[in-house]
């Protein structure tokens, strides 16, 4: 009997009020795969602007909502989420041989958070004077004088704030007290590790940018005068706090996903994680480091020199941990028996993408280069690579890992190979045809453009249908093997952790014994480990 | 059920009656000691900031305060009384705090 | 080792209780509410240094008379709640219950003189906003809008510790919290004494600039 079905426990009300964080993790599932599709519709919208010029289909305004909406709904409500909300959720408890996590109660709390921000956002585009015309960033003054739906957007994202700080809150409490016996911190899953660092991540930035949008929303209801430079407010504090949260929060999105992948990258390489303390330590080093280069975000916006300056020698050194994740995994798959199937192809794919990604990071955290690449699509050509090629990438190698233990079911190798090839083609059309254009001048957020960018443009957006029909066709496959996938084995890849112990799909409270663990992860071949 | 339970590998085994924990009893007196000092020392932080120099009263308040907050913490909070780590998380979410505010500062100061 | 099919055995209610756990819990969720008035402190200390003069005028127009009293009754509270755990910790559920109606009594009276105070400013046209206000050189402005703001996010953070108190309460007459089951009333009383904390901080930055 597994928690599928676990006690007879049937229908919509045993999913919505189930305190199990197997369902917990289903639930978000479900609902972040339908927002991510709402978002990449927008986004399809976005790319078709910029086909028709003369005159372009949607009015300026129009535009000016579907990026912040876009980047809202993208941002707070799936890359943040992300693989800690589905996958932390379902397998973390398993991989450290706990029956659920510290606090079960509050973790389905977390999910009602997530739908009741989800809603807000919603319902700030259908009320009032419109949907957010911002930006996600929502940055003053413009947030406290446009008419739009501000105030309840920025509440909806609040309450997600709350959704995730609940989730990191229960995370840690989970893994310093419920690890089973024997389980001493090295001998943890670096998936269990990453999500450890995330969850500082999301339990110390979180507040930040709470108290940042409660205040926005003081500013326009109340007119407090900390923001509003008519009072003597300063928007660039606006951008400080603003930052000091966002910026660590593209680690919340990144960190889970390299996690995802350090399982994934042994179980289809046959072989022991090379470097398990640097790839454990640079989890929390990431952590910590992310948390102080938040001004590179600002370098063109008039802070002082001297601030430049220090924050672009931090953002250098910022990446030495990710780089160290990178040889980690190049020297795990040196002289492995590697196996490429779907998980392993999208966690090659994360690598590669996400090295892109990082290393143009590096290159606008130089001053000279920032300010030309500052608000142009350079920049959307950056964070997409490390947020979709990175933390998506990630997200989907891990769903194609672990779909087969959480629901049961098989679905079609071929067919998800087979859309591989349109999303890695469409990905790097678009953003990379993105970088081409920032660095040309092209600048970001404008629904038109000149015509020295319309060739560009038109790439961009052949590679967005692409990419776009690729993905349709992923997840097609696996929603087709939800219903229709043949009964999947307990160890389809032979993996080495615990889930894999456990029948599939797992039992309610997983296990019926707490195992005690006797050594260190991912040993392959017994007879052969030294 | 183990006495003694440290921050590592609990498990199953791990649950704790209270009863059997660590579970240390403040008496009644610490408390009021603890208490009368943080009115005294309340008393000589407004007394400072009315009576004396400038200076000397913005010291007291940078001094004060935070030993006034710590005494809050590791008593009346029994921060003192906890495990090693609790302690350690606590001065490391204050010390995150304090970093980022310095930080800005390299930016506040120099505009 | 795997299992098959084997059902797991039925699981003791308390057998999930961790006590050490939920404190942990709880104090994590306090490390949540000082960052969110960490933001506001960064605010603060940003704009003090770039209005020196009138933050260290700005805390004459307030009222340092409700302000020490407020303290000493949030400092006096922190005290009563202490003293409500170490009793129920020895059996004593009367000293216990009276311990934290004295607790909740005085974080009313706090909210009590909170509403005087703030009226008093109010009716000099000291508020968000306010023609007086809006006339002021911008110092004064900011001064104010996070004289409020944090005033106002940390009453808020009385009434919800009231609430929680008061539920204590309740479960301590019904015997729900005993001498060996007291972790809810120690992290609400974690709760308060953060609250009392905050205001430690409050007190000199607003009241006592002058």
């Amino acid at each position: 009997m597994s928690y599928l079905d676990e006690g007879g426990r049937k229908g919509i009300r045993s999913w919505i009020f189930s305190t199990d964080h197997k369902r917990i993790g289903i639930l978000y599932l479900a609902s972040m795969v339908f927002l991510f599709f709402v978002a990449v519709t927008i986004g399809v919208l976005m790319r078709i602007e910029q086909l028709t010029v003369h005159p372009p289909l949607f009015a300026p305004q129009t535009y000016n909502a579907f990026f912040t909406v876009h980047g809202v709904i993208m941002i707070f409500m799936f890359v943040l989420p992300g693989l800690p909300a589905v996958f932390g959720n379902f397998f973390m408890p398993i991989l450290i041989g706990a029956r659920d996590v510290s606090f079960p109660r509050l973790n389905l709390m977390s999910w009602y958070f997530f739908i009741a921000g989800t809603a807000l956002v919603v319902a700030s585009l259908f009320t009032g004077k419109g949907p957010p015309d911002t930006g996600w960033t929502f940055y003053v003054p413009f947030s406290i004088r446009t008419g739009t739906n501000v105030t309840l957007g920025v509440f909806g994202a609040f309450v997600l704030g709350g959704s995730s700080i609940l989730t990191g809150l229960n995370f840690l409490t989970t893994i310093h007290r419920l690890r089973a016996p024997g389980m001493g911190w090295h001998r943890m899953p670096l998936f269990v590790w990453s999500l450890y660092g995330t969850a500082w991540i999301q339990v110390l930035a979180t507040p930040i940018i709470g108290i940042t949008l409660l205040l926005v929303i003081a500013e326009r209801v109340f007119g407090i005068g900390v923001f509003d430079p008519a009072k003597g407010g300063d928007p660039l504090l606006y951008q400080h706090l603003f930052w000091i949260y966002s910026h660590p929060a593209v680690y919340i999105m990144i960190l889970p996903a390299m996690g995802a992948v350090t399982e994934i990258i042994p179980t289809f390489a046959h072989k022991m994680i090379f470097g398990y303390r640097a790839i454990a330590y640079s989890s929390i080093a990431i952590a910590f480091l992310g948390s102080v280069v938040w001004g590179h975000h600002m370098f063109t916006s008039g802070m002082s020199e001297t601030a430049n300056l220090v924050f672009s020698l931090l953002t250098f050194i910022v990446a030495v941990p990710s780089a160290i994740k990178v040889f980690n995994w190049t020297a795990t798959l040196h002289k492995g028996s590697i196996e490429v199937r779907p998980p392993m192809l999208f966690a090659l794919t994360f690598i590669f993408l996400f090295c892109i990604g990082g290393l143009t990071g590096l290159m606008q955290g130089a001053l000279a280069v920032n300010v030309q690449v500052h608000d142009t699509y350079w920049i959307v050509g950056h964070f997409h690579y490390v947020m979709f090629g990175g933390a998506g990438m990630g997200f989907f190698a891990a769903l194609l890992y672990w779909f087969p233990k959480m629901f049961g079911k098989t679905y079609n190798e071929k067919a998800a190979m087979l859309s591989w090839i349109p999303i890695f083609v469409g990905f790097n059309m678009l953003y990379f045809g993105m970088l081409v254009l920032g660095y040309m001048g092209m600048p970001r957020r404008y629904f038109t453009h000149l015509p020295q960018y319309h060739t560009g443009q038109v790439i961009a957006s052949v590679g967005s249908f692409i990419l776009a029909i690729g993905l349709v066709i992923f997840f097609a496959n696996l929603i087709v093997a939800l219903f229709k996938g043949k009964k999947a084995e307990q160890n389809p890849w032979g993996g080495v952790t615990l889930e894999w112990q456990i029948p599939t799909p797992p039992p309610l409270e997983n296990f019926s014994v707490i195992p005690t663990i006797k050594e260190r992860p991912y040993i392959f071949n017994p007879e052969a480990s030294r | 059920m183990k006495r003694g339970c440290s921050a590592g590998i609990p498990g199953d085994k791990g649950v704790m009656q209270m009863a059997e924990a660590h579970v240390h009893t403040v008496p009644y007196r610490t408390f009021v000691r603890v208490w009368l000092l943080l009115l005294l020392l309340t008393a000589v932080l407004v007394l400072t900031s009315r009576l004396w120099h400038q200076a000397l009263s913005v010291w007291a308040m940078l001094v004060l305060t935070p030993i006034k907050a710590g005494l809050v913490l590791f008593y009346f909070m029994h921060l003192k009384y906890e495990k090693p780590y609790l302690r350690a998380l606590v001065f490391l979410t204050l010390g995150l705090l304090t970093m980022v505010i310095g930080l800005l500062f390299f930016d506040i100061l120099n505009r | 080792m795997s299992d098959s099919a084997a059902t797991p055995p039925l699981v003791r209610k308390d057998s999930h209780k961790d006590y050490e756990g939920a404190k942990l819990g709880m104090w994590l969720f306090l490390f949540t509410e000082i960052l969110l008035f960490g933001g506001l402190f960064i605010l603060y200390s940003a704009y003090r240094s770039r209005y020196p003069m009138e933050f260290h005028e700005g805390g004459q127009h307030l009222n340092v008379v409700i302000g020490v009293a407020n303290t000493i009754i949030l400092l006096t509270s922190s005290l009563t709640v202490a003293l409500s755990l170490t009793a129920i910790q020895k059996g004593n559920r009367r000293l216990c219950a009276l311990c934290l109606a004295a607790t909740i009594i005085l974080g009313l009276s706090f909210l009590v003189n909170k509403y005087i105070e703030w009226s008093g400013e109010i009716r000099h046209g000291l508020y968000p906003n306010s023609p007086v206000l809006l006339r002021r050189p911008h110092g004064d402005q900011i001064f104010f809008g996070l004289y409020y703001s944090m005033t106002g996010l940390h009453g808020l953070h009385v009434i919800a510790g009231i609430i929680v108190l008061s539920t204590m309460l309740i479960l301590v007459a019904r015997r729900k919290i005993t001498s060996t089951d007291f972790n809810k009333l120690e992290n609400g009383g974690l709760y308060w004494h953060l609250v009392d904390v905050i205001w430690i901080f409050l007190l000199p930055l607003f009241y006592l600039a002058a």
